[in-house]
């Protein structure tokens, strides 16, 4: 899934090496230098990608891969 | 305070040329940028004619990046900002990675995004406004191409969009000039585009001011000062000029190509004559006399006048009032052209490519032909002499061109461009 995840954001970062070392904790402002405007994108791909929706409580702690990553796994288990 | 304003980049994205150089061999030759859109058939427009800029998808890529194309559906952003871009770097500057407090923008538009607004509009009706995405602001607020210009190159001196129809683009001329004459920024990138396609065009196609004769013409479509003038064609674009003061522009050891001399705005106000769609001629001469007056510039200097002339009934009304405002008329009448016969009317855009073009007549010493006016109208030939309407291509010094541009709302805008010499 991380692999997923990864594909999803690739578009979106602009620090290639954090990039490059991807791994839970990697932060997706902080460490990726994602706009924090493209935040909404990110979400409404993942949507996309996994036909699950994420609500604005859920969307509002996707802030590194690891809650990210946890939010998707709970979603998609509650299909 | 005698400030003296130049010229020193240009940028442009027509129907007939995208690139200055693409441009200028273009207008030179007197090439048709109109083309006929099945899109606009299949649509059934009374006008299925149009001039839309060449752009492919690589194009795109050298000027935004990838994510800034993701969902991406504002052409005049796109045109804005190509044109933008290309000025900025013929003027020999650079993206900067400090803020640049000396330099702003002008840029005008009469809407944004109107794709990309059609697409948010069905979204919102269809119960999916959270899943809009965060690009539809950006993209069709009027200011977006003033806001993406900004960023992309870095400039903080006031960063702006204005809007005034048809008169737009000599209107940022005009307000960058200003700026810059009063003192409170060094440097100001101006212009104008318009984005393309049905959803803009419709209106006027609704109101029968298009030609529906040349659907199967497209190049013979747009025929300002013509006898068998019709309607405008539209078109789409963006146009781009970097001001400056004199003392910058040497400073830098920058290419000036001309030098604004002044200019003026004004509206008829829907007055004697004058309503949301027609002129007041009154305020039309007051316009061109007070600019020739702010400039310093007498009627007699003029080389060559770049006119508004859309191929409309109201081109013969503008000759009038060019002759009427300058007292000249017949063989004492200066050259006028119109590129509006080889790229349609580009709405917002107009008045900064057509700036454009006077500008590069300037540089290059020539006066461009007009197209489709072989059959001039003789309202028109009764005001002046025929051979002041060129047809071919006239290689000749070029020192002064004064360019007008009129607009829905009744407003007019005049600006004078000189050769530079120190």
């Amino acid at each position: 899934m991380i692999s997923g995840l990864k594909e999803i954001i690739k578009p979106y970062i602009q620090d290639e090496d954090a990039f490059a070392n991807l791994n839970e904790e990697t932060d997706f402002i902080n460490d990726l230098k994602i706009n924090s405007a493209n935040l909404v994108d990110v979400v409404l791909d993942i949507e996309d990608k996994y036909d699950i929706i994420i609500d604005n409580d859920a969307m509002d702690s996707m802030l590194d891969v690891k809650s990210a990553l946890a939010v998707i796994e709970s979603k998609v288990a509650a299909k | 305070m005698n400030r003296r304003v130049v010229i020193t980049g240009l940028g442009v994205v027509s129907p007939n040329g995208v690139g200055l150089e693409a441009f200028t061999k273009a207008i030179r030759s007197g090439t048709s940028g109109i083309r006929h859109f099945m899109q606009l058939e299949g649509l059934q427009f009374a006008c299925q004619i149009a001039g839309q800029p060449e752009v492919d998808e690589d194009k795109m890529l050298e000027y935004l990046t990838p994510l800034q194309l993701r969902n991406f559906k504002s052409s005049g952003i796109l045109y804005g900002v190509m044109s933008g871009m290309d000025a900025w770097r013929d003027a020999g500057l650079d993206k900067v990675e400090e803020t640049d407090f000396d330099s702003g923008i002008v840029f005008g538009t009469g809407t944004s995004g109107i794709e990309k607004f059609r697409e948010a509009i069905y979204k919102v009706d269809d119960l999916q406004v959270r899943r809009l995405g965060s690009t539809v602001v950006s993209q069709i607020m009027a200011s977006g191409v003033s806001a993406y210009l900004g960023g992309i190159l870095g400039l903080g001196n006031q960063i702006t969009t204005n809007s005034s129809a048809c008169t737009t683009g000599v209107e940022a001329v005009m307000m960058g000039y200003d700026r810059i004459k009063a003192g409170r920024a060094k440097r100001m990138l101006v212009g104008s585009c318009s984005d393309h396609g049905p959803y803009l065009w419709g209106g006027f196609d609704a109101m029968r001011v298009l030609t529906s004769r040349f659907n199967d013409d497209p190049e013979d479509g747009s025929r300002p000062m013509s006898a068998t003038a019709s309607g405008f064609v539209p078109g789409s674009g963006g146009g781009a000029l970097v001001l400056e003061t004199l003392e910058s522009a040497l400073e830098r050891g920058a290419e000036i190509y001309a030098e604004v001399l002044g200019g003026e705005l004004n509206s008829g106000g829907h007055r004697n004559g004058g309503t949301m769609t027609a002129p007041n001629s009154e305020a039309v001469q007051r316009c061109i006399v007070n600019a020739l007056a702010n400039a310093n510039v007498s009627p007699e200097e003029i080389d060559t006048i770049n006119g508004h002339l859309t191929a409309t009934t109201k081109d013969p009304t503008e000759i009038q009032n060019w002759c009427e405002a300058l007292q000249l008329k017949g063989k004492d009448f200066p050259h006028i052209n119109t590129l509006k016969s080889m790229i349609g009317h580009c709405l917002a855009a107009g008045g900064s490519i057509e700036c454009v073009a006077s500008v590069l007549q300037i540089k290059e010493g020539f006066i461009f032909p007009n197209i489709n006016c072989e059959d001039l109208h003789s309202e028109i030939t009764s005001l002046i002499s025929a051979d002041k309407i060129p047809l071919s291509l006239i290689e000749k010094d070029i020192s002064i061109v004064a360019k007008a541009s009129f607009g829905f709302g009744d407003v007019n805008g005049c600006i004078i461009f000189k050769k530079y010499s120190a």
